[in-house]
This record gives C-alpha cells, sequence and structure tokens, in this order.
C-alpha cells in the first residue's frame, strides 16, 4: 500500500476517478441515441491521429497528438454519417468497417514511425492500451476540465437532451436543432475519448463509455438518475481499478478499471432493482404465488 | 385565409418519388383524414409539411407565413412507433415535452409547467398514470400520452399520424371526443388514417392521396367509391366486389 501514498499515485487516481466519472455520463448519450458502437468506432479511429500528430511535431507532444486523435476521430465520424445516408449500407455496418480500417492504418503508420530515428523511444505504444501510471499533475487538470465540462454540457441542456434522444422529430418541430445537438454530442464525445485514450487506450475506451451506463440502466427508470448513477459507476471503477492496479508491480491501470467496471455491471445485471435478474424472478415467483391461492380459493369457494 | 397552403409539392425516398406535385389547401376548424393506401406517402407529407424530411421543389405556408415563424402554433403527434417507449421516463415528463418550447431552451420547466401537463393527462384520462414508467403502459395509453403531449402545446394546426392505429375502442372513443373539441374551438387537425369504414363518421372533410392528391374537400361530397377505388387501384375494387 506504500505505492498508494507516492505523489503520483494519487495523482493518477483522482485522474482516473474524474475520467471514469465523465464518460460515464457521456455513455447514457450514446446509449440513448443507440450508438454504443459509435464511440467503440471513434476511440479506434483516433490512434491515425495520434501517430500523424507526432509524426509531424517529431517529438511526444501531448497536445499535438491530441488534436490529430479529434480530427481522425470526427473524420471517421463523417465517413460513417456519410456511408450510412448515402449508400445501402447499415449504420452498425458502417461503423464497423470505419473501426477496422482506421485502427489497421494507425497500427502501420505505428509501425512505421517507430522504425524511424528516435520512434522507438516515442511511448506510441501506449495509446494502444493506455498508460495511466504516467500521469501527472497537469493531466489531472485536463481530465478535471473536461469533467466539468461534460457535466455543464449535461446539466444545462439536460430537457434538451432528453427529447433529443426520446423523440428528435417532435424536439424538431419545436424548434430544437437536430443538427446542432447532434454536433455538440460529437464534439464532447471526442473530446472525452482524446482524453480517455491516454489512460486506458483506444480498445479499451469505448468500455469505459459504455458499460457504466448500461449498469445504471439497471437500478433506475429516470433517465436523470440514469445519469448520475452511471457517472458514480464510472468514476467508483476507476477509483477502485487504479488502486487494485498499484498493488502489484508493474500491472496495467486501464484493463483493472475495466475488469472492476464490468464486475459492477454483473451485480447490476444480477441484484438490479429494475430488470435486475433476481427481482425478474422473484417477481415471477411472488405472481405465481398469488396466482396459485387465488385459484385455490376459487376451487373451495366454488366447492361451497 | 386557409391555414395551411401546399403547392406543388415534390419529395423522393432515395431513388422513388414518393410526393409529386401535391397541392392543396385547409380551412381553419376542419378535421381532415389523409386516406391512402401503404406506400403513398401519407407520413412523408407529413414529414415534409414540417420539414423533417427534404422537399424537392413546391412550398407549404402555414397561416400565410413560413413553418419557422408561426413554430409554436403548429403541433406534431408522431407514429407512435417512432420513439423508444423503453426510455426512461414517467408519462407526466413526456407530456412535460410538449411545453419544452414554451419553457424556453436551456430553462428548467416549473410548477406551472407540471400542472398544466397534469391536466392535459387528465383529459386524456390518464390523470392516475402520471407516474407511470411510458414502457408499463399499454399502446393506447402511450397513444393518449401523445395526445396529451401535443394538447398541451395549445397549437392551432396539429397533425397526427394514425393516431387510431393499434388502440382499443375506448382510447379510439377518447381521441375523437378531443379531436372534435378542438375542432369546436376553431382549431385545424389533419390525422394520417387507415381504416376506411370510419371516415365518413370521424372527418368533416378528407384528403385522397396516392403519391399525389386524388381528391379532397368535404368528406361526403369526395368519399366516393370511384376516388377510393382510384386512390387504391385495381386490388380494393377486386376486394370488394368479391365481397359484396
Amino acid at each position: 500500500m506504500n505505492i498508494l501514498l507516492s505523489h503520483n499515485a494519487q495523482w493518477v487516481i483522482v485522474s482516473t476517478l474524474i475520467l471514469g466519472m465523465a464518460s460515464g455520463m457521456m455513455g447514457c448519450l450514446s446509449y440513448w441515441k443507440r450508438q454504443s458502437l459509435m464511440s467503440d468506432a471513434l476511440s479506434h479511429a483516433a490512434l491515425p491521429g495520434v501517430v500523424i500528430g507526432f509524426a509531424l511535431v517529431g517529438v511526444k507532444s501531448l497536445p499535438v497528438m491530441m488534436l490529430g486523435a479529434a480530427i481522425s476521430a470526427i473524420i471517421a465520424a463523417l465517413l460513417i454519417h456519410w456511408i450510412r445516408s448515402s449508400t445501402r449500407i447499415k449504420e452498425d455496418t458502417a461503423m464497423g468497417i470505419i473501426l477496422s480500417v482506421f485502427f489497421g492504418l494507425g497500427i502501420m503508420l505505428l509501425t512505421m514511425v517507430n522504425r524511424m530515428p528516435g520512434g522507438n523511444q516515442s511511448g506510441l505504444d501506449s495509446f494502444i492500451f493506455g498508460q495511466a501510471a504516467s500521469m501527472v499533475r497537469k493531466d489531472v487538470y485536463t481530465m478535471l476540465i473536461l469533467a466539468v465540462l461534460v457535466m455543464l454540457v449535461l446539466f444545462i441542456g439536460f430537457k434538451e437532451w432528453k427529447i433529443f434522444l426520446f423523440d428528435p422529430d417532435f424536439a424538431r418541430g419545436l424548434g430544437l436543432s437536430g443538427r446542432l445537438m447532434n454536433g455538440i454530442y460529437l464534439t464532447v464525445l471526442v473530446l472525452v475519448i482524446i482524453t480517455g485514450i491516454q489512460v486506458v487506450g483506444v480498445i479499451l475506451m469505448s468500455a469505459l463509455l459504455i458499460i457504466p451506463a448500461v449498469s445504471a440502466r439497471y437500478w433506475t427508470q429516470s433517465f436523470k438518475w440514469m445519469v448520475i448513477l452511471s457517472g458514480l459507476f464510472g468514476g467508483g471503477a476507476g477509483l477502485v481499478g487504479t488502486i487494485i492496479s498499484t498493488l502489484g508491480e508493474g500491472w496495467p491501470t486501464g484493463p483493472f478499471i475495466i475488469v472492476t467496471s464490468s464486475t459492477l455491471f454483473v451485480i447490476s445485471l444480477v441484484f438490479g432493482a429494475q430488470k435486475g435478474l433476481l427481482i425478474q424472478a422473484w417477481q415471477l415467483r411472488t405472481q405465481r404465488k398469488v396466482h396459485v391461492s387465488s385459484s385455490q380459493s376459487n376451487l373451495t369457494q366454488g366447492g361451497e | 385565409m386557409a391555414v395551411l397552403t401546399v403547392n406543388d409539392l415534390t419529395a423522393s425516398y432515395r431513388k422513388n418519388k414518393v410526393l409529386n406535385d401535391v397541392s392543396f389547401n385547409v380551412q381553419p376548424g376542419s378535421l381532415t383524414s389523409i386516406v391512402g393506401p401503404n406506400g403513398a406517402g401519407k407520413s412523408t407529407l407529413l414529414k415534409v409539411m414540417l420539414e423533417l424530411h427534404p422537399k424537392l421543389s413546391g412550398d407549404v405556408s402555414f397561416f400565410g407565413s413560413t413553418l419557422n415563424k408561426m413554430k409554436t402554433r403548429v403541433g406534431y403527434v408522431p407514429q407512435r412507433g417512432s420513439v423508444d417507449w423503453d426510455f426512461p421516463t414517467d408519462a407526466l415528463d413526456v407530456v412535460l415535452m410538449g411545453l419544452y418550447g414554451r419553457v424556453g431552451w436551456l430553462k428548467w420547466p416549473k410548477r406551472e409547467h407540471r400542472e398544466k401537463a397534469m391536466d392535459s393527462l387528465e383529459k386524456m384520462g390518464m390523470a392516475d398514470y402520471a407516474g407511470r414508467q411510458i414502457s408499463q403502459l399499454s399502446g393506447g395509453q402511450q397513444q393518449r400520452v401523445f395526445l396529451a403531449r401535443a394538447l398541451v402545446q395549445e397549437a392551432d394546426l396539429y397533425f397526427m399520424d394514425e393516431p387510431l392505429a393499434g388502440v382499443d375502442a375506448a382510447t379510439e372513443q377518447a381521441i375523437m371526443t378531443i379531436l372534435n373539441e378542438l375542432r369546436m374551438k376553431g382549431k385545424t387537425v389533419m390525422v394520417v388514417h387507415h381504416d376506411l369504414q370510419t371516415v365518413e363518421d370521424y372527418f368533416d372533410h378528407v384528403l385522397l392521396l396516392n403519391r399525389t392528391v386524388v381528391a379532397h374537400g368535404v368528406t361526403k361530397d369526395v368519399f366516393t367509391k370511384d376516388n377510393v377505388y382510384q386512390t387504391y387501384g385495381g386490388t380494393l375494387r377486386y376486394m370488394m366486389e368479391a365481397t359484396t
């Protein structure tokens, strides 16, 4: 537990906690936009941008690489939109194509850059699986700003998000621009992704967005509580996963966060107060009992 | 003055032209059913008029002006199947959505809005279900919630996409009562409707549509066998002649 007390570990823990909260809340929007796979496609698509950003500047400059990541993720999003609207290919297929093409391109570029002089020490590999341990105080500030931004966007426009997700046509009828809402959604999603990939990497990033939202769904029937719970689950997974990963020498943070998050999901799936497996079984059993006893009393009444 | 004027409206869905030179105008205080076979462009017509689907040509004017300027006077009830009823919210909250324009963007609804939404639910006989999860409502109840949401908008012109499809007799009566009340108040309602048997009883105007307007006017003048045959093509004629 000594490592826990180290200064750097504290920064890492705070960062992953805040990142978990922000992505958990953002994930609720993706969940109800029925675009869980979209976040996966966009995080994978960020990789070529990271590598190109590095190759252009020649040194590991985080802002440039994040900008590269954002640009390639947005290009991917536009391509998915274009494929869906102008070909007969369905959205999930389009996402599948873009995901693998961009990720493949990213890996290819990464291999090339690693062969360049000085490229080997670039640490670009860490964007694939993430490297939370390398985070410092400045990263915590980035995450904090990001988390506050996500919460503000969600809080200020809460009823707008609700109607946009539930009934976009009606929202447009009321004068709420679907294009504007989509734009804000995509911008914030990309922001969360490019921040998150430094911690958990492009492959696991979508889990950070999707799993807390799905878990939260099992506990509540209110959109507001779903967003709050999802934030808590995401933050909790970030916190606990990071602490566990500090217990062993060289244990990777990202995967432990995801495993913790998945554990929360399994608990929700079984014990969830809404649609949880246990509660459903219990409801069925009581219904059956009521049914049996009422039909028995009918029988005895009939006999009299 | 006409509440709604449509001139040479043409629209397509992917490669197919679904609306071709649609022109008509609607007088205030009328209750019009839009009738036509599947794929005739009924829902598309509503969506194109409301600018939810792009048009190729033609123009639509609302109260002699544009939709943008008249947005608050136009209400829309989408098809029940167009939304995901699994969304975590309750009936009152959905009705409240009809007031979002009036609440103001980025502002939170107040008590008065909640009360208004509650009144509207009550009008639809749904007061007891205000706090009920929308996923746990029956199809008819969901349709009533949609109607209640449209009512709180207090619009002057309503478009409703198949509000009577797949609902029980009680809900059908409740909805028709409300539609007639709206007409009495001088509001105008256009309803996409499927049941040819009830057109004459329920609606004073009818718009027979099959990609273009076959006939439009007062129901008893326009809703003739010939016009219906022409709208539905040969198939219906054979079917009807076979049964008589």
